[in-house]
């Protein structure tokens, strides 16, 4: 790694002590001797072990539920449902009034998507606990459901969550976050070329090493303590407060090193039920999500279709974009109104574009409800938007790095989201890349600067 | 359930357990005689952090059952380092920056060192390739194979 | 029949913290009897390295070396609110309420030393190996270890900190959407070159290029490890990874690592790394959240580049070999 420090050397002292330092981090020796804490390098005398019954189908009718024969099963202690549940729903952000409460932690009445959580079975072993979660008996009648976007989107289509009523999340600006800066029709009426393309992405997995889990021990004294792997210590805590309806003091959550987090261990899933079941058991309780579980029951990036439509100039300049970016939330919102949002105030990236129009729908289908991952709303987005700058290029016949130098933004730009720009430093981005990458520019791009004109 | 008992050296100590039939040695290890070194990050076989060293074979120990190990010799990550003495292997992905979250350190450090065990002075694609049954989801891989062929370099230089 | 060689470029920002803020993190720095500081946190360190950081920060705040702090952290009943950590705002958010607590035990830690110097607070300086002198007249000088001694034991004064750093929520205009959405923006310019072998649809990264803007590198090593970490992953994504390779079919879906993939050491390509830094206004010591960012331009990057390769645009991501082969074989049949 190189540190090109000629670059905005006027506006930065080098003159720290321990900073700027590549010392050695305090962590990796007990990375490298297996000393370091995670939270599953721990085990309690007579600590059961739960796993979860998860629905089959993509969207169904729970018209029973029969745990005789699970409940028999040898080793088995206790099977939770919904019913158990204080306040069965689950709002990540409720502490902050960011709703919405779509979401059960144990389903009710329905289920809507491929894995969604039913019902938790207890039993002294892993063995014991799988065996058992077999016998557990659910007559599902099975509904339509819907898996695309396009279809969700139709009139007609099979509604998946009657919370919503329709299968996008409706913000305060409407069906979708609303960007509106000067004037597009104007733009593309302007434009030499227009240009209309679509984008697709499907699910991400996080994939960290370790997989979600916690393991819960009573204290003794109506506390527990729940050893997790949670990204968000205090997030998880309040929720749990408010699902089980138990005073924050109460609880007590221990993290010890995340072996990879990438967003995946954002959602509070796993603590609330575990937490639940110590409590009605008085037994310390384990719920480690199985490698099959973080695959496909642990929210994903989101697949998201992004439309890109753009109005360009012989001479390079893009004078109008209009962007309609749909997030595939899954059957639950989560994190995804939320990250719709993020993308909205993403577009149209970091250029200075004098008109543009952006619409970020929150979309619900009946599949594993996305949430966080790494460059959340952004991620995709950029795939679209970078593709785009190079087929808009290729259209005018220009360069595709000298084009990004016609339109990248600088200090005192206008964005679309009416901030003005300040700390830019893509064109010096681009400028090093052209050298590093011996990539040449005409010199007049190699002169410009990101501060604004004096 | 029926016990099985089961007697072997863990990084040079003697161990005997009862274990449940079909329990997996990586069970074993973390639960019973309390080494967490190894980690479960598939239990199925297939991410390499369970990774341990048996009679002088890298073995995954999620897939190794308990009770097929009488007699034999186990190394693991934990016990690699003798007295406080680091292992040139350990002292290298400290040194190279070859570990963030460190899941999948402990397994890769057994790959590396069952391969440096029966080639001192392999080329890097003598590493990739014995680094290929361990998954790092944080490093990109290019600061472990450096890691792997410094200790190899540092070992070949000592012996000298 | 031919191994086509391609290249293309790609170029992003990405916002520090929460979207629209709401933000918070609270940190609490104390001093042991004998100078040692320890810093409480409920923050996670994920592999990141967030407790190095957070020493190193507090370190140069107080004027201290970095293995005289201690972090102490993850555990709700002794640290102070947190967030969590995500969307790149640990080193941001908590960093900064790090300096306010460090900041704040430090002037206590230099009035207590002034009392012992017989000299004012503001005369005195730290020369980060463990003293304090008068500013101009080094020979002038108590070790923190005595000033924390004579804290604790003699003038009954806590060497303590609080900080707290919260970006107050802004909410979207509803109409225009006029909204903050961050303070501080990361930037990146990716270059990347591909073979594809157009019979099979394959690619192999010839090269990634990456030029990095973060602020200030508050840890180089740190840094690298996080770019190239991303970089990588900004390569699986673009070329390998979904959990549903057929959506919006749920068919196939991958459910192990034998079916999710991802570039294993044998797959990985020469990256470089060069990092620009143009400390934040608000960021501590100018630092920006590198983490996410740094995983996406390769993306388009590669995707660009496959166009360059052999002419096919591929708009969905994966972009797998049995995509660019079908486009090829369309482009051949048009």
């Amino acid at each position: 790694m190189k540190l090109a420090k000629s670059y905005f050397a006027d506006e930065r002292k080098d003159d720290l002590k321990e900073l700027g330092k590549g010392l050695q981090r305090s962590d990796v020796p007990g990375h490298v001797t297996g000393k370091t804490s995670y939270f599953a390098d721990r085990t309690f005398p007579g600590m059961l072990y739960l796993k979860m019954v998860r629905s089959p189908h993509d969207h169904a009718r729970i018209r029973s539920v029969d745990l005789s024969e699970a409940e028999k099963h040898p080793g088995v202690h206790r099977i939770l449902t919904h019913k158990d549940i204080p306040h069965n729903l689950y709002t990540i952000l409720i502490l902050i009034q960011v709703g919405p409460e779509d979401e059960h932690v144990l389903a009710e009445d329905k289920v809507r998507w491929k894995g969604e959580a039913v019902v938790a079975v207890l039993a002294d072993s892993e063995r014991a606990a799988n065996e058992a979660a077999a016998k557990v008996k659910i007559d599902y009648e099975v509904l339509p459901s819907v898996l695309d976007i396009e279809s969700a989107l139709a009139p007609g289509a099979p509604v998946v969550n009657e919370h919503h009523g329709q299968n996008f999340y409706m913000y305060d600006s409407g069906a979708s976050r609303k960007v509106r800066f000067g004037d597009v029709e104007k733009g593309f009426a302007e434009a030499d070329h227009i240009l209309e393309q679509t984008y697709w992405s499907s699910p991400i997995e996080q994939a960290p090493m370790e997989t979600t889990g916690c393991i819960v021990a009573p204290e003794g004294n109506d506390r527990f303590t729940c050893y997790t792997n949670t990204q968000a210590m205090f997030f998880t805590l309040d929720n749990t407060s408010i699902i089980l309806q138990m005073p924050g003091h109460k609880l007590h959550m221990v993290g010890g090193t995340v072996g990879g987090g990438f967003g995946g261990k954002v959602d509070v899933t796993v603590e609330p039920i575990a937490i639940l079941a110590a409590k009605l058991t008085g037994r310390p309780v384990s719920f480690i999500y199985s490698r099959h579980e973080e695959m496909q029951i642990s929210s994903p990036r989101a697949a998201e279709k992004i439309v890109l439509k753009d109005g360009v100039m012989k001479d390079g300049r893009i004078v109008a974009r209009q962007v309609w970016g749909y997030t595939d939330a899954g059957a639950y919102s989560r994190h995804s109104p939320y990250g719709a949002q993020k993308g909205a105030a993403h577009y149209p990236g970091p250029y200075t574009i004098p008109n543009v129009w952006v619409d970020t729908f929150c979309v619900y289908t009946n599949r594993t409800p996305s949430s966080a991952m790494r460059g959340f709303g952004v991620t995709i987005a950029d795939f679209a938007l970078e593709v785009q700058m190079d087929k808009l290029a290729r259209l005018i016949g220009m360069d595709p790095l000298e084009f990004r130098f016609v339109n990248a933004y600088r200090d005192g730009d206008m964005k679309a989201h009416r901030q003005e720009t300040t700390g830019a430093a893509l064109i010096e981005c681009m400028q090093e890349a052209s050298r590093v990458a011996n990539w040449p520019v005409a010199e007049k791009y190699l002169k410009m600067s990101s501060y604004k004109e004096s | 359930m029926a016990k099985v008992p089961v007697q072997f050296t863990l990084n040079g100590e003697e161990k005997a357990e009862f274990v449940d039939s079909g329990a997996t040695l990586i069970k074993v290890l973390r639960d019973k005689l309390g080494d967490t070194s190894p980690k479960g990050g598939c239990n199925q076989g297939t991410c390499g952090s369970c990774s341990v060293i048996i009679d002088g074979e890298l073995k995954l120990s999620c897939l190794t059952l308990a009770e097929t190990c009488n007699g034999v010799e186990i190394l693991t990550n934990g016990g690699l380092a003798k007295d406080g003495v680091l292992h040139p292997l350990q002292r290298s992905f400290i040194d190279e920056f070859a570990a963030q979250c460190g899941f999948c350190t402990s397994g890769m450090i057994m790959a590396a060192k069952a391969l440096l065990d029966r080639n001192p002075n392999p080329s890097r694609e003598d590493v990739v390739d014995a680094l290929s049954g361990n998954i790092c989801r944080c490093t990109g891989y290019e600061p472990i194979i450096r890691a792997v062929l410094t200790a190899a370099r540092s070992n070949s230089q000592n012996a000298a | 029949m031919a191994i086509r060689r391609g290249r293309g470029v790609a170029a992003i920002n990405y916002p520090t913290g929460m979207n629209l803020g709401g933000d918070p993190s609270q940190a609490l720095v104390h001093s042991t009897p004998t100078g040692n500081f320890m810093v409480t946190l409920s923050s996670v360190d994920l592999g990141q390295g967030l407790r190095q950081v957070m020493a190193q920060i507090c370190a140069e705040t107080i004027g201290v070396k970095t293995d005289q702090v201690i972090i102490d952290t993850a555990d709700t009943d002794t640290g102070p609110h947190c967030m969590g950590t995500f969307a790149s705002r640990g080193t941001h958010r908590i960093g900064n309420a790090v300096i306010q607590a460090a900041k704040e035990a430090r002037q206590v830690m230099l009035e207590v030393a002034a009392e012992a110097l017989e000299v004012d607070a503001g005369d005195l300086d730290t020369d980060g190996e463990g003293n304090i002198h008068v500013k101009g007249a080094p020979q002038k000088a108590i070790s923190i270890f005595d000033t924390a001694l004579m804290a604790h034991f003699k003038l009954g004064r806590s060497i303590s900190g609080r900080g707290m750093f919260l970006v107050p929520r802004s909410y979207p205009e509803v109409e225009t959407g006029a909204m903050k959405p961050s303070t501080c923006y990361a930037h990146a310019c990716t270059v990347a070159e591909v073979d594809v072998d157009d019979e099979t649809g394959e690619v192999t990264v010839v090269s990634v290029k990456n030029v990095f803007e973060i602020g200030r590198a508050l840890n180089p090593r740190m840094v690298e490890q996080q770019l190239v970490g991303g970089s990588w992953m900004g390569m699986s994504h673009a070329l390998y990874e979904t959990t549903e390779p057929y959506y919006p079919s749920r068919d196939h879906a991958g459910t192990d690592f034998n079916e999710y993939l991802m570039p294993g050491p044998g797959d990985i390509a020469p990256t470089e790394i060069v990092v620009l830094e143009r400390p934040a206004a608000d960021g501590p010591y100018g630092a920006k959240g590198p983490g996410e960012m740094c995983a996406n331009p390769q993306i388009p990057a590669l995707a660009n580049a496959v166009f360059d390769a052999v002419g096919v645009r591929i708009d969905t991501m994966p972009i797998t070999p049995e995509r660019i082969l079908r486009a090829l074989k369309e482009q051949r049949a048009a």
